[in-house]
């Protein structure tokens, strides 16, 4: 089974994430992460699985998930390349504005070096590209001790800090 | 000038310990080429034409006399010898080798610099005037807005992947722009609201490049404590919606305009509704702090006039004409802001080296507490000179090769790196600064053809700013030959009247740019009323009485 980092350690993948459905088709079984637009064509039919999730592609809006976050699994946002930033705002505005609390996980492009930038704005579960040393990406949490600015893991900014 | 605390150090110091660790990461195979990429260019390194180019922060263009030594040691240490101010106020070495970068950063470490968001699509170094704190004019002091933006900008988590680099600049003057700060893609110009209270008019979406554009207004005035909830708005909406198929679309001037700027001013309202009172509003206890390291130096309460002064002025005709030229009023009486031109014939414009920046480092101490500025033009200000000491100034800079009294002439030219250095020149640059330089070198002349921006770039890109330049050249390809596009009427000196240049015709090749330029300033010097500028004059006659005499058939 696949691995992934979650809450800074590493665990086994039990989902698979189903990037395409033909219209009309049917579902796979078991644990799946769903395309957000099949789910929300598909809703009723899927509304009494537990075991589903849904990715967002980096070109759709996050307000997809407006309605649906309480009773998906967890949510997915895509990095189709690791210099497509869009995910970063999308995963504030998923936890600060939606006050999602569940699990979001960075799928896609996700190396080493994004990694504390995806914390900060509020993922915390990350299935590391193949071929990244996933033991060695464990670091990349700890790249820096301070922050100057707020975000999602911290909303008080460093100079609130220091004016004490 | 601001001084880093605990947190600044760590900051920084764990930067270089990543750098370090993606650098090691990449010669061992273990970061392709790809990847390692956006990672250096956070880093500010290029690799270009000769070897990679490393770009050095400088924020808001303020260096301290260790920091300038530091950077001399560098250039010879690491580089050859050489040093080159760039249009945003930072300063690139051409030779490093790539192995040694985290050892360069850990020097700048040191002393309390770095190469953060010089160059990678993330918010680069906020830039502004040189002459900020100093200058007569000022709404406010914009330097402590600028670090507040540094700080908030550093490693942003959310904006480390934008669509496009990132530019902001800060305006403060009511009477000047000298920091071209409407070709940004945020302009922030420090305003006072009836009250009196410090905000900001707001501008987006301006920029050069291949599409140039001027940004419009979004917002007349915003509290100067709405600052960083209002710029995060502003670059959420951007990241979320800008063009990322496109490189030439991705920039935010280009969202700006498809969506008109109303109705990305309606998104940005919307976004910062939801943010303007979280923590990240600023504090006025913030502000002040802030404005603590900005406080005036240890002036000492002087006349205006100094007898000394007037006595050279009126002994020295080569001092009196540098004073004219490269001197500008303080605002504090008996003090003066001068200008140490780094333009020489045989030099690309903005190249300083090691010998050149240990005499500034020199001067600063000496002269004027310790500090010196970088401007957008590519010059270096001694901000708080007395004018009793003046003439020892320039006495000293002219010897270091800086004294020559062109500023905002002819030959103080911006020009970038072009075909020498740079992979993605149409064109050479530098080369043609020089022809020019050696042309015009009677001051007579240029003195008497007055205030007058020449830009230079070697391709579209348009780091010389050529587009708002009086008069530009644009370096282009034409089947594989270099060519030169000349245009005129570009404007970015004064407030409100920011312009683009207008394409004059078909471009010219290289050995006939300096006789081109010789017949436009001929037309210009014929035509002009009395103390009237070139820009004026153009406005005024039009582009065909140029376009006519430079196309007319000789015969
Ligand atoms: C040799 C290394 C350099 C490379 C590879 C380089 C590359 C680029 C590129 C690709 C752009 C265009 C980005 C866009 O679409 O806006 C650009 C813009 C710019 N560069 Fe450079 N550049 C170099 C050196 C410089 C230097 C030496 C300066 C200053 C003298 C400079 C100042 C600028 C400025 C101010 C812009 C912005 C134009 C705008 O407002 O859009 N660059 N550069
Ligand atoms: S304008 Fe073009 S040639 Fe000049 S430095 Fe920029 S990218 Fe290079």
């Amino acid at each position: 089974m696949p691995k992934l980092i979650k809450n800074r350690a590493i665990v086994e993948d039990d989902f698979v994430l189903v990037t395409t459905i033909e219209e009309g088709a049917d579902a796979p079984e078991g644990n799946v992460i769903l395309p957000v637009q099949y789910y929300l064509d598909n809703r009723d039919a899927l509304a009494s699985r537990d075991n589903v999730a849904v990715w967002l592609e980096s070109d759709q809006p996050a307000e997809l998930l407006n309605d649906i976050h309480q009773e998906v699994a967890f949510i997915a946002v895509n990095f189709p390349k690791f210099a497509d930033g869009r995910g970063y705002s999308y995963a504030r505005l998923i936890r600060e504005r939606m006050n999602y609390t569940g699990e979001l996980r960075a799928i896609g492009d996700v190396l080493l070096d994004q990694l504390h930038f995806m914390a900060r704005c509020g993922f915390d579960s990350f299935a590391v590209r193949e071929d990244t040393d996933i033991e060695e990406a464990l670091t990349g949490f700890e790249a820096f001790r301070y922050s100057y600015q707020a975000a999602n893991d911290n909303p008080s900014p460093l100079f609130r800090k220091r004016l004490g | 000038m601001y001084v880093y605390d605990e947190y600044d150090h760590a900051i920084i110091q764990d930067r270089v310990k990543q750098y370090r660790d993606q650098t090691r990461r990449y010669f061992e195979g273990k970061l392709s080429e790809e990847e390692f990429l956006p990672l250096r260019l956070q880093n500010g390194l290029y690799v270009q034409r000769m070897a990679p180019m490393l770009r050095v922060a400088v924020p808001y263009g303020m260096l301290a006399s260790k920091q300038i030594r530091k950077l001399a040691e560098i250039a010879r240490k690491y580089d050859k010898g050489y040093a080159h101010f760039s249009t945003r106020q930072n300063l690139q070495f051409n030779w490093p080798e790539l192995a040694d970068v985290p050892d360069i950063l850990q020097e700048l470490a040191d002393v309390e610099m770095h190469a953060v968001q010089t160059s990678g699509n993330c918010i680069r170094n906020t830039t502004t005037d040189q002459f900020a704190g100093v200058c007569t004019g000022e709404v406010e002091d914009p330097r402590p807005y600028c670090e507040i933006i540094r700080q908030w900008s550093t490693f942003h988590p959310e904006f480390a992947f934008l669509p496009r680099k990132f530019k902001i600049a800060v305006n403060a003057n009511t009477e000047s722009d000298r920091s071209a700060t409407d070709v940004h893609d945020i302009s922030l110009h420090l305003v006072k609201n009836a009250e009196g209270k410090t905000g900001f008019r707001v501008v987006v979406g301006g920029g050069l490049g291949r599409t140039p554009i001027i940004g419009s207004a979004i917002r007349d005035y915003l509290p100067a404590e709405d600052l960083l909830t209002y710029l995060e708005a502003i670059i959420r909406v951007y990241n979320q919606k800008g063009n990322r198929l496109n490189k030439y679309k991705a920039r935010i001037k280009i969202l700006v305009k498809a969506l008109t700027p109303a109705k990305f001013a309606e998104l940005v309202e919307e976004e910062w509704s939801h943010i303007k009172d979280s923590d990240s509003k600023l504090t006025p206890e913030l502000l002040e702090k802030m404005k603590s390291y900005f406080t005036e130096p240890a002036y000492e309460a002087l006349e205006d006039n100094s007898p000394e002064f007037e006595a050279k002025l009126a002994e020295s005709k080569g001092f009196a004409n540098w004073v004219n030229r490269n001197v500008a009023q303080h605002k504090k009486p008996g003090y003066a802001i001068a200008t140490l031109s780094i333009k020489r014939p045989g030099h690309a414009p903005g190249d300083v080296t090691d010998v050149q920046l240990d005499k500034i480092a020199d001067l600063a101490d000496q002269y004027s507490f310790g500090e010196a500025r970088t401007t957008h033009e590519q010059n270096i200000v001694l901000a708080d000179v007395k004018k009793s000491d003046l003439f020892a100034v320039w006495e000293a800079a002219k010897e270091a090769g800086f004294a020559t009294p062109n500023l905002g002439l002819l030959t103080d030219m911006i020009c970038c790196p072009g075909g020498d250095y740079c992979a993605l020149a149409n064109a050479k640059s530098i080369p043609v600064a020089d022809e020019i330089m050696r042309r015009f070198d009677d001051l007579d002349y240029l003195h008497d053809l007055g205030d007058l921006d020449l830009n230079i770039s070697g391709c579209m890109n348009a780091c010389g700013h050529h587009h708002v330049g009086n008069i530009g050249i644009l370096g282009v390809d034409k089947k594989g030959e270099e060519f030169y596009q000349i245009s005129l009427g570009g404007d970015s000196g004064k407030l409100n009247t920011t312009a683009i240049g207008k394409i004059l015709g078909p471009s010219f090749k290289r050995d006939e740019v300096v006789d081109v330029l010789d017949k436009i300033l001929n037309i210009y010097v014929e035509n002009r009323q009395e103390d009237e500028l070139f820009i004026d004059t153009f406005k005024r006659i039009g582009m065909e009485v140029f376009k006519e005499r430079v196309y007319a058939k000789a015969n």
